[in-house]
């Protein structure tokens, strides 16, 4: 029962999505578009505490609890859930629109939820919700969206697990910092980290995304991965492990992106890389580490959408998803290059974008821990960021060869929202007081000093020279690299296979062993009974006299006997 | 329209200026380089403070990382029809 007459914001969003298939032409449109924007409006109206409350099966559940870190989180994805919609607004399939909308609904409840109960409600949510987006793509999209759906749900199991064992041991369903000390605590963790990309899980990200839709990749990119950075940043801040977990994720991405052919792939395993950093900073726990991943979020949200906005008008345009295939289409989709190059030169962290305000941050929390190796790797992990997205994304796509193909640019809708975000990427570069008014702790950090914009542009600028020197290495190949998910898609497989031919021979010769049998007992039963056996034979009446009177002999001998 | 002559072709793909644009970024890393002389870079850790740290250790790392990528693909690269049968 809810105490308070107030609706929570991501329940708007996810109301505007179940809506939408009612809405036809300029209506959907609106909706598509300025929901999320009242969204918005709802999210900053919020004033701070428990807002919301509601009992459910005897605990208190707080729907709503309003502070400055959720505000941060639920800001960028109605912002992210207004600029999706406008550009998936050629998109016919009202199912994934509606779908995507459930799910940015629940991703802003994740966020806004005081307690562990609604989280885990709305975290399934949102599992089914994305696993609908993904489903909406195109031919390979039922069999990865299954896969997906799998590794989601056996996320939640270990959550719901976590859950309940901390209600027992504790009694609690407070959902606030906690030590990792504990197994329910260990599987909360588990649970959460496997929707943020962690490893061994991490292929369930590019192996599903890429198959969604030009416009359902876009939406999936935003939040599963960043609801888990927030629930992390609440949890778990300083737990030590996680400064490793987000160093192999960082690297990870970049390795498999560098062996990549597939553009929106690429870009899929460089979200992998870049929610490390957000990990690593949430491993350090200090508040300049925390306040540099919460502002990677925010800021990581719109660039990784841009890029993969343009992306999508590529396919949407082409057709194509292959860098092999691509190749040259600068000529004809300048302003999709333009938009494209913005959003690689942010996720590369190039001075005056949003990347340079906000990765800084992690690696200065990193530098002030005294945490040397880990800023070595982080640093070199920029340089591989401009390496795998920052070049080899708009340098195979609109650049290296020819394709041949003279794609137009995609419609006004897509164009808008990409030079929308474009602008963002730029302005939160220019002005990156904006955003850090909005951090959880006061920032005490100056991006633009002398030394630093010339150590980043060093650092990025040389590694587009070794880009370009070490190119014909780089030359793209139809292949695909093997991941965990190996595991369950062939290995897995295969254990099936012969386990189906062991027990297809065991019940074999089960079957024949027990046919044996029973043929041996009815030819027994025959020999006895059947036309020539020795019960069925036409007996004389002497013989019936003969053994009537035996049996009256032995029954008088039992009568007087016993 | 792909019997095009070199010249007839986008102006940013022509030689001349793929030619002129190696030559200026050539220029500006090496601009960027010097440019260590003229800020002063607060050393955390030691080789951070060295001469053109950020060039050196980019170049390098994007090395390592290719290199290191090359091989992690020779044991897990597959067709991309792998999965498909």
């Amino acid at each position: 029962m809810m105490s308070d007459t107030l609706l929570p914001p991501g329940l708007i969003l996810i109301l505007i999505g179940l809506l939408l298939p009612l809405l036809k032409d300029t209506w959907r449109s609106i909706a598509l578009v300025l929901g999320p924007l009242l969204v918005l409006v709802s999210v900053w109206s919020l004033p701070d505490g428990n807002v919301v409350k509601a009992s459910y099966l005897g605990y208190e559940l707080v729907l709503v609890r309003a502070d400055e870190l959720s505000r941060l989180f639920a800001t960028v994805f109605s912002l992210m859930a207004a600029a999706g919609g406008l550009y998936a607004i050629s998109q016919s399939k009202t199912r994934e629109l509606s779908a995507a909308f459930v799910y940015a609904g629940s991703a802003i409840s994740v966020v806004f939820a005081g307690d562990l109960i609604t989280v885990f409600i709305f975290w399934e949510i949102m599992a089914i919700a994305s696993t609908i987006v993904v489903w909406s793509g195109g031919a390979g999209a039922k069999a990865a969206g299954q896969r997906y759906a799998v590794v989601h749900f056996l996320g939640g199991v270990l959550l719901m697990a976590g859950i309940a064992g901390e209600v027992a041991t504790t009694g609690s369903i407070a959902f606030d910092v906690m030590e990792a000390n504990s197994w329910s605590r260990w599987l909360i963790l588990g649970g959460f980290l496997i929707n943020a990309g962690a490893p061994p899980f991490s292929a369930w990200l590019p192996d599903a995304y890429p198959e969604a839709s030009w416009s359902g990749t876009v939406f999936l990119s935003a939040f599963t991965t960043k609801t888990a950075v927030y629930v992390l940043m609440r949890t778990f801040p300083g737990t030590e492990i996680l400064i490793y977990i987000g160093l192999y994720m960082v690297f990870y991405g970049i390795v498999y992106a560098i062996l990549e052919n597939d553009m929106r792939r690429i870009l899929a395993y460089s979200i992998i890389n870049q929610v490390g950093f957000m990990i690593v900073g949430i491993g350090i726990g200090s508040e300049m580490s925390l306040n540099g991943a919460a502002a990677h979020a925010f800021v990581h949200i719109i660039y990784k959408a841009l890029l993969l906005m343009s992306a999508g008008a590529v396919l949407y345009q082409t057709g194509k998803h292959k860098c092999t295939d691509l190749g040259g289409l600068f000529r004809t989709m300048p302003i999709t290059m333009i938009c494209g190059t913005i959003g690689a030169l942010a996720i590369s962290a190039f001075p005056f974008t949003s990347g340079f305000v906000a990765k800084s941050v992690i690696s200065q929390g990193a530098a002030d821990a005294h945490l040397g190796f880990v800023w070595y790797l982080l640093a070199a992990a920029s340089a591989g960021v401009f390496l795998h997205a920052g070049i080899k994304f708009p340098w195979f796509v609109f650049f290296q060869k020819d394709s041949g193909m003279r794609p137009s640019e995609p419609p006004r809708t897509m164009i808008w929202s990409m030079v929308l975000l474009s602008a963002a990427c730029i302005l939160i570069g220019i002005f990156p007081d904006v955003l850090y008014s909005l951090l959880p702790h006061a920032v005490d950090y100056v991006p633009y000093t002398g030394a630093h914009i010339v150590f980043q542009l060093q650092l990025l600028l040389f590694s587009g020279l070794a880009f370009f020197v070490l190119l014909p290495m780089l030359k793209r190949t139809l292949t695909i690299t093997l991941d965990f998910d190996w595991f369950y898609r062939s290995f897995g497989k295969a254990v099936a296979k012969v386990f189906d031919a062991v027990t297809t021979t065991l019940w074999g010769s089960i079957v024949s062993f027990s046919k044996g049998i029973a043929k041996s007992a009815v030819n027994f039963i025959l020999r006895l009974h059947g036309p020539s056996g020795v019960f069925s034979e036409t007996w004389s009446t002497g013989v019936m006299a003969f053994w009537t009177t035996v049996l009256l002999g032995l029954h008088l001998l039992v009568y007087f006997t016993w | 329209m792909s019997e095009q002559k070199p010249d007839s072709d986008h102006w940013l793909v022509r030689p001349r200026t793929i030619r002129l644009i190696w030559i200026w970024s050539i220029i500006i890393l090496a601009l960027l380089v010097l440019g260590d002389f003229l800020v002063h870079h607060h050393s955390y850790f030691g080789l951070d403070g060295t001469f053109g740290f950020g060039a050196w250790y980019g170049f390098i790392s994007c090395v390592v990382l290719v290199v290191g990528s090359k091989l992690v693909g020779l044991i897990l690269k597959r067709p991309d029809t792998y999965y498909d049968e």
